[in-house]
């Protein structure tokens, strides 16, 4: 038998194939000469096999074959063997197949070996993939050698360390001895591993947290020793003393010093003296620097610390180094919340960071744009965020669009300008607009009652231009259909009014519904607004011809609605008046707020609550039982459609009063209060007065209902268990509400 | 960290050293996905990008695109740093690295890899060091296997020694790929391959210069 070809050969040969498939053809056949050769355990020649075999791992082609082998060499007494057979572990095996698990006992024994390297090489090992089994086996020598005088391996068995927490934390208590004396050692090695592994134990647990707090004196004298010390050739990087370490340690003071005022104050000054003092020519200065920021920001560090902290990344906005403007507008993302105004004073950078030809950055900086908005500046940024939002790749439009409208809501300085914002938007970025901004648009539209007759004719001179983005025009035909009659009659004060007849405007609503452009959304849109300008335009024959045109529609949802008006032409032309009439004011709603109402506009006042008395069960004299359903989608439409639901009498009887009241809470909106007032008309006392409140399970995300209770006495009532037995149900459980008044007494 | 990756302009990889446990398949897809989109980034575009929850890291070397996958806490410019140490230790260790170094010894990278690195984090921030114990390891595979040969009474001498040809010396010395002739000093132990026992104990292991 040959002996097999050499690593540096075979790698030569392959390298030499033209097309893939000779390259495939050259590796089987080698690895079926290397499948033999393992067959006949051959143990020369084993160690040169397997390097080739993960030579063609890494070129992709399957190697499981070559695993036990590795295990073979690491058993092996030959350096040599070793140092491929880890190698070969590392990159064959993981700790999904049960083979690894022979590798431990190997590794416990060159854990002890006489020789560092090989010790070295099972750290390593055990470092980069051990499962949580050979950790749990493991942990014990690893601490041992954690404890050793020898700084090669006490350096590797820190970062081993670190691995063995990562996989079974349980076993973090038993390093913490072995971690005494750690931060005295001289060699920056076990140093930097040490800082890692306090770092790591600082971050999963609360009690190490607090044990190593007292470590931060030792901390700020050793980074001190780094800053003052002159130059140290084996560690300097670019004039900058192990810059590694004190990125390092930095962090560290980050972990200890955050929510902790006495240590955050015993490292100010050497936080300050780092910031000021690091040479930030190179990328290693601006590393250090960074870090800095970063954990100045963190603790609680004393304010004139922080606008330090911003004024450095103020500056790094500034540099030329790409890196470093996109690393500041991370880290001023993170502070905007907290340091807004000292933020705002670098926002005209910012604003010039969105023209960056990075797309990185670009997103960074329309981020951070849209967080430093407020009523000041609105104006101005609004105008930087347009022309983005007009230039921008496709993948920021969306985002970019639904930042605007947020912003335009909450700053906007009047309702034109908000109206000509949104207009702004819908015609440069219609199609990227999201979904869900048509049914807010429209309510922030039905909003602005000034402003319809101008909205709507802005909105309908758009509509002539382009009718391809279908936001743009479902808002359009809403509005058309809502206020038709004003643009008809040119009734608009803002601007010039335009000479528009009903026919025309019919005209495009119709080729709205026969365009290719337009979505099966975007035709019922203007199906119904071609319906709603029946009561608002004269020309009815024409609507009701196309309406029933419609009526045979392929479109389900189409036909349907056509069939509906039609429905409504003929047998109920006395409601549609009423039922089409102009929308009222919505109050701002909940998620699936309005577009239940624009969809379905005939409803403007659903079955909120149909309340029945169910037959009561037994009767006994004294005893009534009233029920209130509430019905399964009461609670969606109490969010939605907060238009001021009167209040309802819901059992009055036996001098016993139950009143339902609803209104939104305050402060948050999304919680719908329904107040029942009980009152006692009798001259008696109502005793035992038990509330029990059910409700149809609703998906929680929608809403709560808190039912407050409230008593009105007329006469005295004797409170029970009323409140507490309350807010058990917001839980939102199946049952019956019972009011249930068990005697009158006379007193 | 939670690899490192080194793959080629052609998207060929050069080198994986993975931090965290994922099945083949995974690291297969990882590497397919993560090459497709650094070798679509422009070269004036910023080393930095967010790909799942992760952030990568990536710097090009010549032909060498060096990439790695750190997690949300950690600082990117240090990582940048770490990855240009990395280089700087290879080019120490072969002189004047060149991406043929890396994939005719590729184990040797790695070593140097995981004298540098161990479970994602830096094990050693001295340059020195570094080089100077995997010096010490080189001259140990040497010496330990000649050793043991020597006790095995191995005399005679198979012609082709399994550890020789797995050290950064065997190229071919009559047409190095490279298209330059490297001087490496352990071009002797060429020599010991066929002559066996004549193992010059002078002989320089190449990362020393």
């Amino acid at each position: 038998m040959p002996a097999p070809i050499r690593l540096r050969e075979l790698i030569r040969t392959i390298r030499t194939a033209r097309t893939q498939a000779e390259e495939r053809e050259m590796i089987q056949k080698e690895c079926a000469a290397i499948r033999s050769s393992f067959r006949e355990e051959d143990n020369t020649y084993r160690c040169r096999n397997v390097a080739k075999l993960l030579y063609m791992h890494m070129l992709g082609y399957p190697a499981h074959f070559g695993q036990l082998e590795c295990l073979k060499l690491i058993a092996s007494q030959k350096f040599t063997d070793k140092r491929i057979g880890y190698l070969g572990a590392m990159l064959l095996l993981d700790e999904r197949q049960d083979v690894h698990l022979l590798m431990t006992n190997c590794i416990k024994n060159d854990l002890n070996h006489s020789t560092q390297y090989v010790q070295g090489l099972a750290l390593c090992t055990l470092g980069c993939m051990g499962s949580s089994e050979m950790c749990r086996d493991l942990a014990g020598e690893v601490e041992k050698l954690l404890k050793t005088s020898n700084s090669y391996l006490r350096k590797k068995a820190a970062l081993c360390a670190v691995h063995v927490i990562r996989k079974v934390p349980e076993l973090m208590e038993m390093f913490l001895p072995a971690t005494k004396n750690l931060l005295s050692e001289k060699n920056h090695g076990v140093l930097h591993t040490s800082v890692v592994l306090l770092t790591e134990m600082c971050e999963r647990s609360p009690d190490m947290l607090s044990h190593f707090r007292k470590l931060v004196p030792q901390l700020v004298r050793i980074l001190k020793n780094l800053i003052m010390s002159g130059y140290s050739p084996e560690h300097d990087v670019s004039g900058i003393s192990d810059p590694f370490l004190q990125v390092r340690i930095l962090r560290l003071l980050r972990i200890l010093g955050r929510s902790d005022d006495d240590s955050s104050e015993a490292m100010n000054d050497i936080l300050a003296q780092v910031a000021t003092n690091t040479e930030t020519s190179k990328n290693v200065g601006n590393a250090i620097l960074y870090e800095t920021v970063l954990t100045i920001m963190d603790i609680k560090s004393e304010s004139g610390l922080r606008v330090l902290a911003i004024n450095i990344l103020g500056r790094f906005l500034l540099n030329n180094d790409k890196n470093i403007r996109y690393v500041a507008l991370t880290s001023l993302l993170k502070t905007v919340q907290t340091d807004h105004n000292a933020v705002q004073r670098h926002r005209s950078t910012i604003v010039d960071c969105l023209k960056d030809l990075d797309v990185s950055i670009k997103r960074r900086a329309m981020e951070l744009s849209f967080a430093l908005v407020n009523g000041n500046n609105i104006r101005g940024m609004m105008k930087e965020l347009l022309y983005f939002l007009d230039s921008c790749d496709p993948e920021f439009k969306a985002d970019c669009a639904s930042g605007v409208f947020l912003a335009a809501e909450k700053y906007a300085p009047s309702k034109r300008w908000h109206i000509d914002t949104i207009m702004r938007v819908l015609t440069t970025a219609g199609s990227y607009v999201r979904d869900d901004s048509v049914p807010n648009l429209i309510q922030l539209i039905t909003n602005s009652v000034e402003m319809h007759a101008y909205t709507v004719q802005r909105l309908y001179k758009a509509l002539l231009d382009d009718i391809s983005q279908q936001p743009l025009v479902q808002v359009s035909s809403w509005c058309i259909g809502e206020y038709g009659d004003l643009l008809v009659s040119g009734q608009c004060e803002e601007e010039e009014p335009i000479q528009v007849t009903e026919d025309e405007v019919l005209d495009v609503l119709e080729g709205l519904l026969v365009s290719n452009l337009s979505t099966p959304v975007t035709r019922g849109y203007a199906l119904t607004a071609i319906m709603k300008l029946s009561t608002r335009f004269s020309s009815v024959n024409r609507i009701k011809k196309v309406v029933s045109i419609y009526g045979s529609s392929i479109d389900v949802e189409l036909q349907q609605r056509a069939v509906e008006y039609n429905a409504l032409f003929k047998k109920y032309d006395h409601m549609r008046p009423a039922l089409l009439e102009r929308m009222p004011i919505m109050e701002k709603t909940a998620t699936n707020g309005p577009t239940e109402i624009v969809q379905t506009n005939g409803e403007t006042e659903p079955s909120v609550l149909d309340t029945k008395h169910p037959p009561p069960v037994t009767q006994p004299a004294n005893q009534v039982r009233a029920g209130v359903i509430i019905s399964k989608y009461a609670g969606l439409h109490l969010c939605n459609l907060y238009i001021g639901i009167p209040p309802m009498t819901a059992y009055n009887k036996n001098g016993l009063k139950i009143e339902f009241t609803f209104e939104r809470a305050n402060p948050n909106p999304n919680i719908a209060v329904i107040t029942i007032h009980a009152s006692n008309s009798t001259e008696a006392d109502m005793t035992d007065f038990v509330f029990q409140a059910a409700v149809p399970k609703v998906s929680r995300h929608s809403l709560e209902l808190i039912l407050k209770c409230l008593i009105m006495k007329h006469s005295r009532f004797v409170q029970s268990k009323l409140c507490h037995s309350i807010l058990k149900t917001l839980n939102l459980v199946e049952s019956w509400v019972n009011m249930s008044e068990c005697e009158s007494r006379l007193t | 960290m939670q690899f490192m990756l080194l793959f080629s302009r052609q998207g060929k990889l050069r080198l994986q050293k993975w931090y965290v446990p994922l099945s083949d398949k995974e690291k297969k897809k990882i590497t397919r996905e993560l090459v497709q989109t650094v070798l679509a980034r422009k070269p004036k575009m910023c080393s930095f990008l967010e790909w799942r929850d992760l952030k990568i890291v990536y710097k090009r070397y010549a032909s060498l695109y060096f990439c790695c996958a750190i997690e949300d806490q950690d600082n990117e410019l240090i990582t940048l740093e770490i990855i240009h140490r990395y280089v700087e230790l290879l080019d120490k260790y072969f002189g004047s690295v060149c991406e043929l170094d890396i994939i005719f010894n590729f184990e040797k990278a790695y070593f140097i890899l995981d004298e540098f690195l161990l479970g994602g984090e830096a094990q050693e921030t001295s340059k020195k060091n570094v080089l100077k114990a995997i010096e010490q390891a080189d001259l140990l595979q040497e010496n330990i296997d000649f050793q043991m040969r020597l006790f095995a009474g191995n005399f005679g001498g198979k012609p082709n020694n399994p550890c020789c040809s797995i050290r950064s010396v065997a190229l071919d010395v009559n047409s190095p790929p490279q298209g330059q002739q490297k001087q490496h000093p352990s071009n002797i132990n060429t020599d010991f391959e066929v002559t066996g026992l004549l193992f010059s104990l002078i002989s320089q292991p190449s990362c020393l210069k």
